[in-house]
């Protein structure tokens, strides 16, 4: 008779625990196959005005109702095989093709907003905390300042000011500048809260035996940051990081929305959002379409959050 | 205390003023010409050269910045001694390119309806977000806390300006339960003013609440594990004492402060509620001063909404002292 044999005992890395937490987690299969979708159907965007045979900017007049002050044709704004969202009020343009057009353009400015304020956060972040005295107090000071800033309202009045420079710079008129200008916006204001956790999290850890092991070995400082602190902080940013993109992404939306973002003819969510309002009582279906989708991408990448930071938190209850 | 308080005001002051060169440079030297913008479409040179002179932008830039700040603190004469005197009483911010209004005078007119989106909606949240986080944190793992929690979330990834407009559409639109949104002075019409304002309360207020019911609940169970909670259940108080007094009052500090900064945040204007419900508030100000690129509004509504940002951190951390006996000691 055969006992049963146990498994060997393994050791595992910390990564390795976190990502068998994650891969129990079915809220985390969930949402990131949600979120997935979404970055899916903005990397493909390009092949679907090939299927429609049309595009996102192309007017359709033949879609509309010219009694009926150029509104859809049919129930739910226009949803038809041709034009599986409806179509725009007033010119007819295919709502399924801005709604695919706009996620690339609303995931893009997010995504690029969050490597900028990473990078700038963790890096400011670390040497504040690291070096402390001066350095620190200036720099504390500094995101004291910028998060003194009332966010949304500064956002909306540099937007024409950063757009007049720029274009004098040389930049190209219209979203050639609005877009940088947002993402600088979104990343300026961004980047305190990151690097208020990574101060807090390097300041405990500096003081720690292995630090001073490192240090007594004579390891550089560039070494001690970069090889000693940073590789123990993964945790932390990888979870700010997390629950910073939908941050990011409702905040380009409502910069858009406010006339401070992209403009026509890009495509975007936000830029929806704003054109369907004087149509939302006829025709609520435009209204609806980016804004739920706005709310399940970002109700997806909260709970994805969550669940990145319950699995690399070793107190958290499951 | 005081020493504590004298502290953090100049601490303040020092933010402020920060802030304050800041935007001076970033509204009145990066543009082109604020001068060209204050002069409208039809422009002369001759009637530039004379907005030019009149707003003292021909003066160098460190002495227009002195007299910026010193308009602020007493006051400020343009043209001083010539006939076309103009006084601004202190706290001079200039005047509208547009409107030709007194900065301060404009802001003064749209404070109200910001304020009064500001007080209703941050009661409503907290009540909403505290009771349904300490019911959940009670009752952890019922029906109750998951249906609480499941909105929680859901209120977190919702925004105003989609909520705004669904419910705008259900509840006055079609249902015709409400009325539309808009602002009065609660002063002459106060039913009118509190019919116009529930939508914008609600919106806010329960979008808002999420994040409360979620922090409560987790700072509740928290403290709910402490020793001395423990310790307090053996000797024998009763479960409400020991919830109310002891875990309360431990789990309230960060929500305190969350609450200061929101309402900081909100008083300086509710820039999407007020534009997606069309009401007169300072939020709307600034952003119809932003499309018309005027300057001295756009310098005015941040200047004032960083002095509440500022000044409601101050007082979340004097809150802060009173409530939390470790930070007293520090």
């Amino acid at each position: 008779m055969k006992l049963i044999e146990a498994a060997p005992i393994t050791g595992r890395s910390p990564a390795a625990i976190a990502w068998s937490h994650l891969k129990s987690d079915r809220t985390a299969w969930v949402s990131s196959f949600f979120v997935f979708i979404f970055l899916f159907i903005g990397v493909i965007a390009p092949i679907f005005p090939r299927i429609l045979h049309t595009t996102p900017d192309a007017f359709h007049p033949e879609t509309l109702d010219a009694d009926m002050g150029a509104m859809p044709i049919g129930s739910f704004g226009g949803i038809s095989m041709q034009h599986w969202f409806g179509v725009e009020p007033r010119t007819g343009r295919d709502i399924f093709l801005r709604f695919v057009f706009g996620a690339r353009t609303s995931l893009s400015i997010a995504l690029i907003a969050t490597v900028i304020a990473t990078i700038i956060g963790v890096s400011i972040g670390l040497i504040s905390g690291f070096f402390g005295g001066k350095v620190d107090q200036v720099l504390s000071r500094l995101m004291e300042i910028i998060l003194a800033f009332p966010s949304i309202l500064f956002a909306l009045a540099i937007t024409p000011v950063l757009e007049s420079v720029l274009t004098r710079a040389g930049l190209p008129d219209g979203n050639g500048v609005r877009i940088p200008v947002m993402i600088f916006v979104i990343s300026t204001f961004g980047w305190p809260y990151i690097a208020r956790i990574v101060r807090g999290q390097v300041i405990s850890l500096r003081e720690r035996e292995f630090i001073e092991a490192a240090r007594a070995l004579g390891a550089s400082r560039w070494h001690l940051v970069f090889r000693e602190i940073l590789p123990n902080l993964w945790a932390p940013i990888l979870v700010t990081v997390a629950l910073n993109i939908p941050t990011f992404i409702t905040t380009e939306a409502a910069l858009t929305f406010l006339g401070a973002g992209v403009i026509e003819p890009t495509s975007d969510w936000g830029a929806m959002l704003l054109a369907s309002v004087p149509f939302y009582r006829v025709d609520p279906m435009y209204t609806f379409i980016p804004g739920f989708a706005l709310f399940i991408l970002v109700l997806a990448f909260n709970l994805l959050g969550d669940s990145v930071r319950d699995a690399l938190d070793p107190k958290s209850s499951r | 205390m005081l020493a504590y308080l004298v502290r953090r005001l100049i601490g303040g002051a020092t933010v402020m003023v920060l802030v304050s060169i800041f935007v001076f440079g970033l509204f009145f030297v990066l543009p082109a010409d604020p001068a060209r913008l204050a002069c409208g479409k039809s422009c002369t040179p001759e009637l530039m050269a004379e907005i030019r002179h009149t707003l003292e932008l021909d003066i160098p830039l460190p002495a227009q910045y002195f007299r910026f700040v010193k308009g602020i603190v007493s006051g400020r004469t343009y043209l001083a001694g010539s006939e076309a005197q103009l006084d601004c009483a202190a706290p001079c911010l200039g005047y509208s390119y547009q409107t030709d209004e007194l900065v301060t005078n404009l802001l003064k007119d749209r404070a109200p309806a910001t304020l009064s989106i500001a007080f209703g909606a941050s009661i409503l949240w907290l009540l909403i977000g505290l009771s349904s986080g300490i019911v959940s944190a009670l009752r952890r793992a019922t029906w109750i806390d998951k249906f609480s929690q499941g909105a929680a979330l859901a209120g977190a990834s919702l925004q105003i300006y989609f909520v705004g407009l669904v419910l705008q559409f259900f509840l006055v639109d079609k249902l015709g339960w409400l009325s539309s949104p808009g602002y009065v002075s609660p002063n002459d019409y106060p039913m009118e003013w509190a019919q116009g304002m529930i939508l914008p309360w609600l919106t806010l207020g329960f979008l808002l609440s999420a994040i409360y019911a979620r922090l409560t609940r987790a700072g509740m169970i928290e403290v709910m594990s402490e020793d001395y909670i423990r310790t307090a259940r053996a000797k024998g108080l009763t479960s409400r004492s020991v919830n109310f007094k002891h875990v309360m009052r431990a789990a309230i500090t960060p929500i305190i402060t969350v609450f200061g900064l929101d309402l900081g945040q909100l008083l300086g204007g509710a820039v999407i509620t007020e534009y997606v419900f069309n009401i007169p508030g300072l939020g709307k100000l600034a952003t119809e001063a932003v499309s018309n690129v005027d300057l001295p509004v756009i310098v005015g509504t941040v200047l004032v909404a960083a002095v509440f940002i500022v000044m409601a951190n101050i007082v979340v951390d004097l809150v802060y002292m009173i409530l939390d006996p470790k930070v007293r000691l520090a």
